[in-house]
């Protein structure tokens, strides 16, 4: 691949990177060789996302050196990063929904006709022929918002493919996609690897980085701790350095049956009867116990998004009625109705949820001012309010009056979820809870759903990932295309169950 | 907000700091050059009766401007404003004895019922375009461009071309009269000022506002009735518009139809000329008082410096659009600054 002697594709030295005087990076050094697939791991806020930014031009200001092929490089902006050659997949989803697929793909490149102006018939055939070539049958016409989201992340990954990238950064790429993506993902990575491209691929799912990655490097607090050959590193010698020893067993593989509870005798707090949207799910039906966490799992797209998302009010359902102790709720009247029949709801979608340009006090006190205050704010009790959460849920930095923008992914999703722990709902609707959390955090999330669990909340945890289900379920329903498929209870159940029932 | 983050250096987090306030900067700033430039150019222009001029000619605008940013702040907008305000003006002369030369149709109640009900007009006004807003789901710029054109219609029929006189005693004073060398219309803007500003600062409602203009998702997700708060914010633009026009009738001592049709113009330029984002969720009254300044402060001197006043004209539109230039420009460096994790 490479001659020896010959510089790296990518070498970083000495890259310190600070934002308000608190460091998120320290003298870091970094090597990507040519025709290498780079697992990065790290616990949440570990300067992760912030290198790759680096890299990709969007941070520019920033101590150290890089260096492209042994020249010293300094980007300014993303557009002089990507026609370096280098192309990234941010960790939030930033394509254009309103735009078609084909637009998307070829953002920036459209071919033109003698006019100057948007070839549109050519260019539908060159993005269709481009995603079949990378095994994708979407059509290129349609907006790409309308997209289920794991194909978005698809469509997003091939722009950037495509557009010829030779370094390739994938900021946590597989935790929107169904397992069948995922396998498509992998694929895809193996041959970018015989073309001698590079790829970072960031991802809390260790399995996954030790099985694609060439070789590893783990992040902890800003600075690189560790690199090593994948085949050498071991599940225990990247969580060590990740959160020091102790903690190997945390990250379970699930590839071992889990023990489920029997059904529970205690009382029924949501109740939902033939609830259904056309053309998204149902008709379901299903009964959450007080105290139990029902897991919903199916692939993405299987419609148990949008359960969860008729039962918050947010999508109107057609048919069908909700009980929440017995009462009727009534969803048609959006989101705050639902909130009154005692069901709150967090999204999977941390953009749909937070107030990225408010302090983390409001977007946690957002959910409790009809308790705390008739008519006046009383910012005061606010403020406390948030310092206990940030302090219980160990969200970091633990500053309260800081931008929710500026934390790292899994702590603005515990950010999230703090919103909800103040006056506890009868019903918790968890989306996707623990997408984009590190190992430390996921066990976080589950100690506050046990937490919840014991004082009596039903909690529904839907999800599209076999492991967060099972890890925090008493009890699990599989949905398939629409439509509640099987339950397992009382027994031991492993991945290989699930996604069989999927 | 003044809550923003800066980068590295003490120089650098400087410069950071005061980019993160440039919405708030920009308008503070140009005020004291154009006020410098004016005391420089016209003796008359720095004087304790001018400023008493200048307040007196923006009062009207204020009040108008203070509805306005509760609905700016939403990320929606109200084109409606001055053609509520007209009718809304024109209304209350019906309400009242007019002098048989004027030939209009009346309808006389007592003062206080006359302002009571007038007001009420306008508020089902507002309560038209809310529900057309928030239930039918009609944007709120071209539900308010109907409203516009709907409260013209009104307007243009209770007068008939006709021009009113007489206005209700306690609004006669209000717009027109003064206690001591204050006039009562400038009390009257700073009361709604100072109330519109207690709202959206220290109330419930106020920081629902931020929040919806913010990100409306989020905030639906949050159980936060996103429509009620639209709608409510659209009636009391329709409100403030309201008052504002039954002041401005005793403010101009008539009431005719399309009087108010500079203040739309004014007041969307005042609110963000003030720096509240056009797309939503930051800013707020304290914006609006520095915009409306520097409007009337730019109108008042360039008539002290003798300024051609078709020229004028030219003059407040390149305003506008510089303050719309920063107006996005703040949002774009705020919008980079958020973009993390
Ligand atoms: N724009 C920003 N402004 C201020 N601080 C920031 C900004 N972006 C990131 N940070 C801080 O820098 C640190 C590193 O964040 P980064 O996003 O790189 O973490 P990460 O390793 O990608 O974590 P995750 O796994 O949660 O995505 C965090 O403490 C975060 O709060
Ligand atoms: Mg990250």
């Amino acid at each position: 691949m490479v001659s020896p002697g010959a510089p790296p594709r990518l070498e970083l030295s000495g890259i310190s990177k600070r934002f308000a005087g608190v460091a998120a990076l320290e003298g870091v050094d970094f090597r990507l060789a040519a025709g290498e697939v780079h697992g990065l791991v790290g616990e949440n806020g570990a300067g992760k996302s912030t290198l790759m930014k680096i890299i990709a031009g969007v941070h520019a200001e920033y101590e150290g050196e890089m260096r492209l092929d042994g020249r010293p490089v300094r980007f300014r902006n993303p557009r002089e990063a990507r026609d370096a050659g280098i192309g990234m997949v941010h960790q939030e989803l930033s394509i254009v929904p309103a735009l078609s697929v084909a637009e998307n793909v070829l953002l920036g490149r459209q071919p033109l006709n003698r006019l100057g102006l948007v070839a549109w018939r050519r260019m539908r055939a060159a993005a269709r022929a481009q995603l079949e070539a990378l095994g994708l049958d979407i059509d290129p016409a349609v907006p790409a918002g309308s997209l289920p989201l794991g194909l978005q992340q698809m469509v997003e990954l091939a722009r950037v493919l495509l557009s010829g990238a030779r370094i390739l950064i994938l900021d946590e790429p597989t935790s929107a996609l169904s397992p069948p993506e995922v396998e498509w993902l992998f694929a895809l990575l193996d041959r970018l690897r015989a073309d001698g491209r590079s790829v970072v691929f960031i991802s809390h799912f260790l399995d996954d980085v030790l099985r694609v990655s060439d070789s590893v490097t783990v992040f902890r607090n800003g600075r690189r701790v560790g690199s090593a050959a994948a085949r050498e590193a071991g599940k225990p010698w990247l969580i060590e350095r990740m959160i020091g020893a102790g903690h190997e067993r945390l990250e379970e593989s699930y590839s071992e049956a889990i023990p489920l509870a029997p059904r529970s005798r205690a009382p029924v707090v949501l109740a939902v009867e033939e609830l259904g949207v056309e053309g998204l799910f149902g008709p379901a039906s299903l009964e959450l116990h007080a105290g139990e966490v029902l897991g919903l799992y199916g692939f993405m797209g299987s419609g148990q998004l949008d359960l969860a998302r008729a039962l918050s009010g947010k999508l109107r359902p057609d048919r069908g009625t909700v009980r929440v102790d017995g009462r009727v709720a009534r969803l048609g009247r959006g989101t705050p109705g639902a909130k009154r029949a005692g069901i709150a709801y967090v999204p999977e979608s941390r953009r749909a949820m937070l107030f990225a340009g408010e302090s983390v006090t409001r977007n946690i006190s957002i959910a409790v001012l009809e308790r705390i205050n008739r008519l006046l704010l009383r910012p005061r009790q606010e403020r406390r309010i948030a310092e206990g959460h940030v302090r219980r849920l160990g969200i970091r930095p633990a500053r309260v009056d800081l931008p929710v923008g500026q934390l790292s992914g899994g702590n603005q999703q515990k950010v999230a979820l703090a919103r909800w722990l103040t006056h506890l709902p009868r019903v918790l609707l968890l989306s996707e809870p623990t997408r984009g959390m590190d190992v430390g955090a996921k066990d976080d999330v589950v100690r506050i759903v046990r937490g919840l669990r014991e004082q009596g909340v039903g909690i529904l945890v839907v999800s599209s990932e076999p492991e967060t289900v099972l890890s925090l379920a008493d009890r699990i329903l599989v949905m398939r295309r629409g439509l509640l498929a099987e339950e397992f209870a009382g027994e031991a159940v492993g991945k290989d169950r699930l996604l069989a029932a999927a | 907000m003044p809550n923003e983050l800066t980068e590295a250096t003490p120089r650098g987090r400087l410069a950071e700091t005061l980019r993160g306030q440039l919405r708030n900067l920009a308008p503070f700033a140009t005020l004291i050059a154009l006020i410098a430039l004016f005391s420089a150019l016209s003796p008359s222009f720095a004087t304790l009766a001018n400023l008493g001029n200048v307040l007196q000619q923006v009062s009207i605008t204020a009040i108008i401007a203070v509805g306005l940013t509760y609905v700016i702040l939403c990320a929606e907008i109200d084109l409606s404003v001055a053609a509520v305000a007209n009718a809304t003006g024109i209304l209350l002369a019906v309400l009242t004895v007019q002098d048989a030369s004027t030939g209009i149709a009346t309808l006389p109640l007592p003062g206080g019922l006359a302002i009571l009900v007038a007001l009420l007009g306008s508020l089902a006004l507002g309560g038209v375009t809310a529900l057309g807003v928030t239930r039918i789901g009609i944007p709120s710029f071209i539900m308010t461009l109907a409203m516009l054109q709907i409260a013209s219609g009104i307007g243009a029929l209770l007068v008939r071309g006709q021009i009113a006189y007489s206005v209700p005693d306690l609004l006669l004073t209000l717009g027109s009269g003064s206690i001591g060398p204050v006039p009562w219309v400038v009390v009257v803007a700073g009361v709604v000022l100072l109330l519109g500003h207690l709202v959206l600062t220290y109330t419930r409602f106020g920081r629902y506002i931020y929040m919806v203009g913010g990100n409306r998702e989020a905030a639906e997700h949050s159980g936060v009735g996103v429509r009620a708060v639209v709608g409510t914010a659209l009636v009391i633009s329709a409100l403030c518009s309201g008052l504002a026009g039954m002041l401005g009738v005793a403010y101009f001592g008539s009431a005719q139809q399309n009087q108010f049709d500079n203040y739309l113009l004014d007041a969307i330029s005042a609110v963000v000329v003030g720096g509240t984002s056009l797309f939503g969720g930051q800013g707020g009254i304290g914006n609006t008082i520095l915009g409306v300044l520097v409007l009337g402060v730019l109108n008042n001197g360039l008539d002290h410096i003798r300024m051609d006043s078709f020229l004028k004209i030219l003059i407040r539109g390149l305003v506008l659009l510089l303050a719309l230039v920063i107006n996005v420009y703040a949002q774009r460096l705020r919008s980079r600054r958020r973009s993390a994790a």
